[in-house]
């Protein structure tokens, strides 16, 4: 059984519909990336995944269907999401941010120990722990972002765009510790990115979405060899 | 105006005319009442419901009316019919005076601003320099009117013509100003205010002159209020009064006309019905009202007649 | 110079509820962008229902106690029930349902214990403490309630989870729902604490100005203008806000306006905040000009 499935997955935005149709499935413990350039509709996949747009078409989280749920029900079955624009809550310090990602939980104590570990991953936000997360440069409020989803101990991280606004080494840095804790903790990945090279770098799996549909999918490795996919994303 | 439009307007003006010789004078004078409160509806919804601009204190509008008229009459002289452009005019100054502040804000601050004069009105109404003329918390008693020339009408009776004379003037201005390129400026500003302002509406002007326009309407009511009860005192001048005009623009219909009407029906009759049950409770049947109507008819009566008659499969122009 | 201090003091003391009250309001403007112009309403109704327990002979701190705990409810209740519909309404139709809710309580009230004045019992002795002249015991009895719920207040939101939940849910409503938190149940929790606070302002300023269905309309003047003063979106503000209007209240209605007046300051204060500086003293929040 698939982690996450969705089938002909439809969202609108108002009158105006964005996806038409989407399909795909990931299995669990896998990275899956979903490319596609400016507009074609990958954060609206993610949203949708998570209730927070008017969507037709089936979603099912480990064999349920989570369509039609309220976020909120949706992040307590185990699914974390990095939202576009990283959705930090500014007044608040780091760590206040960090703990509300645990907010759900109901095993305190582990908390405790994730935060240590986020900390582990991340030593620059454990030295700004105190800081007001508003005043946390563009890098480290990404790495906050990502590390609030890892507070959820969530089955499954989606991310959106996790390397916009930040330069090449830092996006390295990241992408690194996304592999680490895929491998070491077995969270799965759904990650949405414009940066095709480094998804396909990072990912197990990739879909490519031109215009709110599933135009092409297979291993990364595949895509990688795609000739239109090398031509109009990766730039050679 | 449709022909169909123009037929239901005579006939509903002909049935007011006969009003008075068909029932007691004590209906009369309710009407008249019905009369003088459609006009300050009319001004609130002016202001509110075609120009966005929330008011929660027009009864003050209805006060310095009222006690323009009381006071020219009661210290000056003045005869009734005079008082009411003098009324008028001071409540376009005063409400374009208020207008200009109330340009930098935006709807719950307005709404606020609004609220605290209301609530504050009586006190300010009460204090006892103003004593010598506003008659401090006694108020200032004035005659009724008698019909003029030897009409054969007895006070009640020339009483409604009178105000239904002015009623419909009120009405025709109102009808001719919203209708056309005024209109449709308050309209736009209340909607797209930006973009309205892009499309060269001089915001400014139109919001402050909408809010004098508006406290000019009420004022005239308020003066013809006075007439009518023969009496002003400042504790009839509450936060309740600027609330009972909220309801009726309210049940009556926003950005509409013929909604005053319907609206100063609600607010006239309503009361009277309630009362049976209990004092309390005509305010919570306005309550009620007010958040009933909201959720469940948000263009008020006139607005579901609106959609009943269209759906009934006849044009119907906006009234 | 005694009657100065004496006129300061007593300031302070209706301030501290002017303070409570406008707590709730900015409690409420915090998490939903609106002003409950029902607040004063709701104070009073719930200090209805504490004179019903008193009168019924539960003892004071019982009632006390249990009217917050009801007036709570009350306001989660109000949230669930008749705000939420209406979250995303135009402004007009939220402000048309906050008078609707406002005028319901005052004629509910007044159709129920009808409008005859009625005492309303403090809990501080009758006797001024340590003997000065300057403050009776409830005055500073009402200081006192005031600071020991905003040090509540402010434990709760700093340091409890729950706390911590709802200052997310009104920053980032979208975010804090990524994160699990119920963020409609946030804002009815807001509402009910707010309700609570005004309760407890309600009760404090009942016996001073004797219980009636019409007294909170001054009261909630008074809160706004404190809100707005101390900047309608910080609630230490409100707290401070507070206190100044209600010395200023005092002061100038004693020797410069004289009290027949003393509303006016009110009107005053808020249009002029609203003109010359919206954001109050310590606030955030930029009023929109055209």
């Amino acid at each position: 059984m698939a982690l996450l499935e969705a089938s002909a997955l439809h969202a609108s935005y108002g009158q105006t519909r964005v996806l038409h149709g989407v399909s795909f499935a990931m299995e669990e413990g896998t990275i899956t990336t979903l490319l596609g350039a400016n507009g074609a509709g990958k954060t609206t996949t993610l949203r949708a995944l998570c209730g927070m747009v008017r969507t037709e078409g089936e979603v099912r989280f480990n064999g349920a269907r989570i369509d039609g749920r309220a976020t909120e029900d949706i992040v307590r079955l185990g699914i974390a999401h990095v939202p576009d624009g990283r959705g930090t809550f500014l007044n608040l310090t780091t760590e206040e941010n960090l703990r509300l990602g645990a907010y759900s939980r109901k095993d305190r104590g582990a908390v405790e120990e994730d935060l240590e570990r986020v900390y582990g991953y991340f030593p620059r936000l454990k030295e700004r722990h105190a800081q007001q997360a508003g005043t946390l440069s563009g890098g480290e409020q990404q790495m906050l972002a990502v590390s609030r989803g890892l507070m959820l101990r969530p089955k499954l991280m989606l991310l959106d765009e996790p390397s916009f606004g930040l330069s090449p080494l830092i996006v390295k840095e990241l992408f690194g510790i996304l592999r680490a804790v895929n491998e070491r903790e077995r969270v799965s990945l759904l990650v949405v990115e414009q940066n095709a090279a480094m998804a396909l770098d990072l990912a197990d799996h990739a879909y490519l979405i031109e215009t709110g549909r599933v135009v092409l999918s297979g291993t990364a490795d595949d895509i990688k060899r795609d000739d239109a996919v090398r031509r109009s994303y990766l730039g050679y | 105006m449709s022909r169909r439009q123009l037929i239901v307007l005579v006939v509903v003006i002909a049935a007011a005319c006969a009003l008075p010789f068909l029932v007691s004078n004590y209906r009369t004078f309710q009407f008249t009442l019905v009369l003088i409160y459609s006009v300050a509806l009319l001004g609130l919804n002016i202001l509110t419901g075609f120009n966005g601009q929330i008011s929660l204190g027009h009864g003050a509008f209805y006060a310095i009316g009222a006690y323009c008229t009381a006071v020219l009459m009661d210290k000056f002289g003045v005869p009734y019919w005079a008082t009411l452009p003098v009324a008028g005019a001071v409540c376009l100054v005063a409400g374009f005076l208020f207008g200009l502040p109330a340009l930098r804000l935006e709807g719950l601050y307005l709404a606020l601003a609004t609220f605290a004069l209301g609530v504050s009105l009586p006190q300010l109404l009460k204090y006892h320099q103003f004593e010598k003329w506003t008659g401090g918390v006694q108020g200032i008693v004035i005659p009724k009117p008698e019909a003029p020339f030897g009409l054969p009408l007895k006070p009640d009776q020339w009483l409604y013509f009178f105000t239904l004379a002015v009623t419909l003037v009120m009405f025709a201005l109102a009808w001719n100003l919203l209708r056309g390129r005024v209109g449709r400026a308050l309209v736009a500003i209340r909607d797209q205010h930006v973009a309205a302002e892009a499309m060269g509406v001089n915001n400014a002007i139109y919001k402050s002159l909408a809010f004098g326009v508006s406290a000019m309407y009420t004022g005239i009511a308020g003066a013809l209020g006075a007439i009518a009860v023969q009496f002003v005192a400042p504790d009839s001048f509450n936060i309740f009064l600027s609330i009972v005009f909220l309801v009726g623009i309210v049940i009556g219909g926003l950005a509409s006309i013929s909604g005053a009407i319907y609206g100063a029906l609600f607010i006239q009759f309503v009361p009277n019905i309630a009362d049976e049950i209990s004092k309390a409770a005509p305010w919570a049947i306005f309550g009620i009202f007010l958040i009933g109507f909201v959720y469940l008819m948000p263009l008020g009566v006139a607005g579901a007649l609106r959609m009943a008659v269209a759906r009934l499969g006849r044009k119907r122009h906006n009234f | 110079m005694d009657a100065f201090i004496h006129q300061v003091l007593a300031g302070l003391a209706t301030g501290g509820i002017y303070a409570s009250l406008a707590l709730a309001l900015v409690m409420i403007y915090k998490a939903t962008n609106h002003l409950n112009f029902a607040q004063g309403e709701m104070a009073m109704f719930s200090t209805y229902l504490a004179w019903t327990m008193v009168n019924a002979g539960m003892g004071y701190w019982p009632a006390f106690l249990l009217t917050v705990l009801l007036a709570f409810v009350l306001g989660v209740v109000i949230e669930r029930v008749i705000i939420r519909p209406i979250e995303n309404a135009p402004v007009l139709a939220v402000v048309v349902v906050f008078i609707g809710l406002l005028v319901i309580f005052n004629s509910v009230t007044g159709w129920i214990y009808t409008y005859t004045i009625k005492t309303f019992p403090s809990p501080f002795p009758k006797e001024p403490l340590f003997g000065q002249k300057y403050m009776s015991s409830h005055e500073i009895g009402a200081i006192g309630v005031t600071l020991v719920v905003v040090l509540l207040l402010y434990a709760f939101f700093r340091f409890t989870p729950l706390g911590l939940a709802m200052r997310a849910a009104a920053q980032n409503p979208e975010s804090a729902r990524l994160v699990g938190i119920r963020v409609g149940w946030m804002l009815a929790l807001g509402w009910g604490l707010a309700a609570a606070i005004g309760g407890v302002g309600g009760m404090m300023v009942a016996p001073i100005v004797y219980l009636d269905p019409n007294m909170m309309g001054g009261v909630l003047l008074y809160a706004f203008a404190a809100a707005l003063v101390g900047g309608i979106d910080n609630p230490g503000g409100a707290v401070f806000g507070g206190f100044l209007v209600g010395v200023l209240e005092n002061v100038l209605g004693a020797f410069v306006i004289g009290n027949e007046l003393k509303l006016a300051v009110a009107l005053v204060l808020i249009i002029g905040v609203l003109v010359v500086r919206p954001s109050g003293f310590f606030g955030k929040v930029l009023v929109t000009r055209v």
